[in-house]
């Protein structure tokens, strides 16, 4: 059984200027001890489909499909057993660490904290979060004492990615957690992230970073406008993307001649019953515009959202 | 050329002084593309800032085709700051926020006088350069807030541009960005690179991109250029 697996799963936000469709029809599994790197651009949907995992999603919200974790379906649970199940048995790693700690309380009384959520002891939990912490390279008497701004960035990071293991959740989304990092700090972020798969978490990474993608290994979903388009391993992703936006996006980075796609994304307010890369895309052919294409299996394994792969 | 010699520049007194930038020199050529690498804390944004004429060294000078800006302090003459454009990494800092993005685009434009009081006349020209950037036309009566940061750092060059600067300092000007909207940034800038033989300082700590988009490169280290060195796409002839 997968840790976590969302299917048909769409999400709207009822808006001033008419729905926003956030995310459209995804459908994925993620077992534990494996990684699954979600990329596109930003205002594609990639933090709505944390967020929605996470059922971290506000009043105006539309919800359609299903999400299980462990098999137990989450969309239906009433608040209160969503939070034991968010606090337990699920980890998200935001973006930004330092922000992500209480500014006014020293850090071991965060960890415990977090600790004492996932169900550990007094006892156990010190012991548990010093053995993460040691793994990244801290301990857990280094930093106890300490308030959050008297860390550096890179100790900040491993405490909330040590913060994220402790416990053992089932689940570990990190939203962009590399953002605005030196690339030594990206080196060490991704071997951290890395380790979490390998104690046994799902992991689902959002980024925007192509080359922290590549890095992290694992599977790929891009998404764009909503869309998740192509569903794949990681490496053949990037040695070869089946979907035209996979290779129009591939082409912008500068080692590939950092060729711009020419125009813009659709407004998520106004997504065409169409596929909705079909302006921009130099294969368009005529299915493109007449309804939205499903998700194709490809011959090599993983799915495009493409009808040249019909 | 933009040229600096022998920049410093510190930062607090005593023992607890910080020599930020520590005996910088560099030329900037017109159609140049220079990129200045270096790891966070290493000074290269305080030199991106001396350069742009927004600080002044504690010693050294910067010229610009010539003429010696540093000796004017902090009271540059208008024409010789337009002659060198800095964009920021963060257009949301960069930008007046009760400012609509026509206005942030076009107050530039006035304070040098580039401009007449003709309404027609200044929408022509905010759309021009709109239009160059891939704004679209409903973007421009929207406040920052509005408007996401790719689109706002389209503007924020476009505000730039429109200067039609000698020389543009581009400080992390993209690493916040998706890489299919830095493309498109760096494709204006290369476009007016060649058009109007504008040099371009990219300072980034992205050292694909510096290798990939520059003719040249420095690296600091510690606020002192460790590296300087040619790299093989000066020979391409971009």
């Amino acid at each position: 059984m997968p840790a976590i697996e969302a299917r048909a799963l769409s999400v709207g936000f009822r808006t001033e200027r008419g729905v926003v469709q956030a995310l459209s029809d995804a459908s994925f599994a993620i077992e534990r001890g494996e990684t699954l790197v979600v990329i596109g651009e930003s205002g594609s949907g990639k933090t709505v489909l944390a967020h929605a995992l996470m059922r971290l999603l506000p009043r105006n919200v539309t919800l359609a499909g299903e999400v299980d974790l462990e098999g137990q379906p989450l969309l239906a649970l009433p608040e209160d057993e969503m939070r034991r199940v968010r606090g337990r048995r699920m980890a998200l790693i935001p973006q930004g660490a330092g922000s992500a700690l209480n500014p006014v309380r020293r850090v071991g009384g965060l960890m415990l904290e977090m600790a004492r959520v996932r169900g550990l002891g007094q006892g156990e939990a010190r012991e548990a979060l010093d053995g993460s912490l040691r793994e990244l390279g801290l301990s857990f008497q280094q930093v106890a004492e300490r308030y959050p701004h008297q860390l550096s960035g890179g100790m900040q990071q491993r405490v909330v990615n040590a913060m994220a293991m402790v416990g053992e959740p089932s689940v570990v989304i990190a939203d962009e957690p590399t953002h605005g990092m030196d690339p030594e700090l990206v080196d060490t972020t991704a071997e951290q992230l890395g380790m979490i798969a390998r104690r046994g978490a799902a992991l689902l990474v959002i980024t925007h970073d192509l080359r922290l993608a590549e890095r992290l290994g694992g599977r790929t979903a891009l998404i764009y406008s909503s869309y998740i388009v192509e569903l794949r391993d990681t490496a053949a992703f990037f040695s070869q993307p089946e979907h035209p936006y996979g290779r129009a996006l591939l082409g912008a980075l500068p080692e590939h001649g950092g060729v711009a796609i020419p125009g813009v994304s659709p407004e998520l307010t106004q997504l065409p019953r169409a596929c909705a890369f079909a302006p921009r895309c130099p294969a368009r052919f005529e299915p493109c515009d007449e309804a939205v294409p499903p998700m194709f299996p490809l011959p090599g394994g993983g799915e495009a959202r493409c009808y040249l792969h019909a | 050329m933009l040229s600096a010699q022998g920049i410093e520049r510190r930062y607090g007194r005593g023992h607890s002084q910080v020599r930020a930038v520590d005996g910088v020199s560099l030329d900037l050529r017109p159609g140049q593309r220079l990129a200045v690498v270096g790891r966070s804390g290493s000074g290269k944004s305080t030199l991106a800032r001396v350069l742009a004429l927004l600080e002044a060294p504690d010693a050294g000078s910067v010229s610009v085709d010539g003429t010696v800006v540093t000796a004017f302090g902090m009271r540059t003459p208008r024409p010789l700051r337009r002659a060198v454009q800095l964009i920021w990494q963060s257009p949301r800092l960069a930008c007046d926020p009760r400012l609509r993005i026509r206005e942030i685009v076009l107050e530039p434009l006035i304070a040098n006088g580039l401009v007449g009081r003709a309404r027609d006349e200044r929408d022509q020209v905010v759309r021009h350069w709109a239009a160059r950037l891939g704004i679209a036309d409903e973007l421009l009566e929207r406040f920052p807030h509005e408007v996401s940061d790719g689109q706002l750092q389209r503007a924020c060059l476009a505000r730039s541009l429109a200067l039609e600067p000698r020389y543009l300092i581009c400080d992390e000007m993209s690493s916040m960005l998706d890489v299919s909207t830095q493309a498109a940034l760096l494709e204006v800038v290369a476009e007016e690179q060649r058009r109007r033989d504008m040099g371009v300082l990219l300072v980034t700590h992205d050292h694909i991109l510096a290798d990939h988009w520059c003719h040249d490169r420095i690296e600091l280290v510690d606020g002192r250029v460790k590296d300087a060195r040619e790299s093989a796409s000066a020979l391409s002839g971009r």
